[in-house]
């Protein structure tokens, strides 16, 4: 039930963090902002148009919108968002999860491809440069969680660090904390990797991917990129301040607090973020490498703290 | 920590939102306050441009309304087109038009687009916008100033 109910305020939600995020930078900014509704309307109108098919693509470009949405889904019902033990615990492994991230990053990529656009071109080369630098980030830095929890099932991560509280504040968990963090705007697309906002199709990296898609797809795949980022959030949030988290088979009281519990730090998560990037400039492209392998040497410091520490309380 | 105290300093500097504008078309999908635009400079001086850009700077705030400019016709519900059509630009606008999924809307911006204005009886000019794609919203100016622009949004927004 707690699975179920993650996968429907993902779906749910998704367009309030969007909304919510560009709320703040409006209000950041001294403009009114289009309000935090704002994205369910774009949503509404963007399923009542008109579907192309741009001339000569093939049904690659046809499903990578579900395969985004679809996959992005299913980590929302295997991670412990709301309440730990899913349905699919075996497979709510860091691995797993590492891959279904990926599977949508390639399965747009393969579509801007089918395109044969030049635009899609240049976007699927920037996107896969950068997932190149950013999946081995994050498998690290989560691998650097999961050896206090000896696991590498979330899960178990989580209920070891709510077993555990001061193990938050450990130099391995600190430093991977903050490579996540950093991979984490790289892989959903925010500054100062890539600006979601750009209408320079030079500058784009995600939005350069899409430029084809009109209509219901459109609409799919701007909800997939806005579920990508509550969940990213989510996770983030759980994994290291996990409080909140109803345990495994959780009453219905357990799961509503579990709910509120992460839709405030997932809020709070979002309105920080958003906030952040009105300082903040976009790198330019040949810079961005350089910040994803500082992510890297942080998430490699954090297993070898981690693993060093391991070894000498035991 | 400067950037900080002066957002505090400056607070919110947009225009106060007049009353809406009774709507002359309905909104081309029936959802209201949604309207992405792809603006299409045709022939035109970059006057408008520029009073384009302030529609939807951080004084007059055209995003909260519900209309945004964007990257690529395919995610737009219509035109924001500008400048007298010159021959080179006739195609490219019509291609552009024939991008946009429907229901799509054209919003012509200034004299130029509207009647030809100054550039008129150009030799390089086939004419104003209307004469290549179906306009559905006019707003006269030379250049209009950003309060029309955004009162012609409003027509078409409902919001």
């Amino acid at each position: 039930m707690a699975a179920a109910l993650q996968v429907v305020a993902v779906l749910a939600g998704a367009p309030l963090v969007m909304g919510g995020m560009r709320q703040v930078r409006a209000r950041l900014e001294g403009r009114a902002g289009g309000g935090i509704g704002q994205p369910y309307r774009d949503l509404r109108k963007l399923l009542r148009k008109q579907q192309i098919t741009p001339q000569g693509t093939t049904v690659v470009f046809a499903l990578a919108p579900a395969v985004a949405a679809g996959s992005t889904l299913l980590i929302a019902a295997i991670v412990p968002l709301i309440a730990l033990g899913s349905p699919l615990d075996s497979a709510a492994d860091l691995f797993g999860v590492v891959g279904l991230l990926f599977l949508g990053t390639v399965a747009l990529t393969l579509a801007a491809l089918d395109t044969g656009t030049a635009f899609g071109g240049m976007g699927s080369s920037r996107e896969i440069t950068i997932a190149a630098l950013v999946e081995p980030t994050i498998l690290l830095a989560v691998f650097a969680l999961s050896i206090p929890a000896h696991s590498a099932n979330l899960a178990a991560i989580v209920s070891a660090a709510m077993q555990n509280p001061g193990q938050v504040f450990s130099p391995g968990s600190v430093l991977a904390f903050v490579a996540l963090v950093i991979v984490t705007l790289a892989e959903t697309g925010r500054l100062p990797v890539d600006n979601p906002s750009t209408h320079l199709e030079v500058t784009m990296i995600h939005p350069a991917m899409v430029l084809e898609y009109a209509g219901p797809k459109l609409a799919v795949v701007e909800w997939a990129s806005g579920m990508r980022l509550t969940v990213l959030l989510a996770l983030l949030a759980n994994l290291f301040l996990p409080w909140g988290v109803a345990a495994t088979d959780p009453s219905a009281l357990g799961v509503l607090l579990g709910l509120a519990a992460i839709t405030v730090k997932v809020a709070v998560l979002a309105s920080v973020l958003a906030a952040g990037e009105v300082f903040i400039a976009k790198l330019r492209l040949f810079r961005v490498p350089e910040l994803l392998a500082g992510s890297f040497l942080l998430a490699l410091l954090a297993v070898t703290a981690s693993s060093f520490l391991a070894t000498t309380t035991q | 920590m400067s950037w900080i105290g002066k957002i505090r300093r400056v607070g919110r500097i947009v225009e106060p939102a007049q009353n809406a504008p009774e709507t002359t078309i309905a909104p081309p999908t029936g959802v209201t306050g949604s309207l992405q635009l792809r603006h299409v400079d045709a022939g035109s001086c970059n006057g408008c441009e520029l009073e384009i850009t302030g529609a939807f700077s951080a004084v007059y705030d055209a995003e909260r309304y519900g209309a945004r400019l964007v990257a690529s016709p395919r995610h737009a519900d219509g035109l924001l087109t500008t400048g007298v059509v010159t021959h080179n630009m006739r195609q490219p606008l019509l291609n552009t038009f024939h991008a946009v999924p429907e229901p799509r809307v054209v919003i012509a911006v200034g004299d130029c687009a509207c009647n030809g204005g100054a550039f008129a009886d150009g030799y390089g000019v086939v004419g104003p916008v209307g004469d290549v794609v179906p306009v559905d919203v006019e707003v006269p100016g030379c250049p209009p100033t950003p309060q029309q622009i955004i009162t012609a949004l409003r027509k078409v927004t409902g919001r």
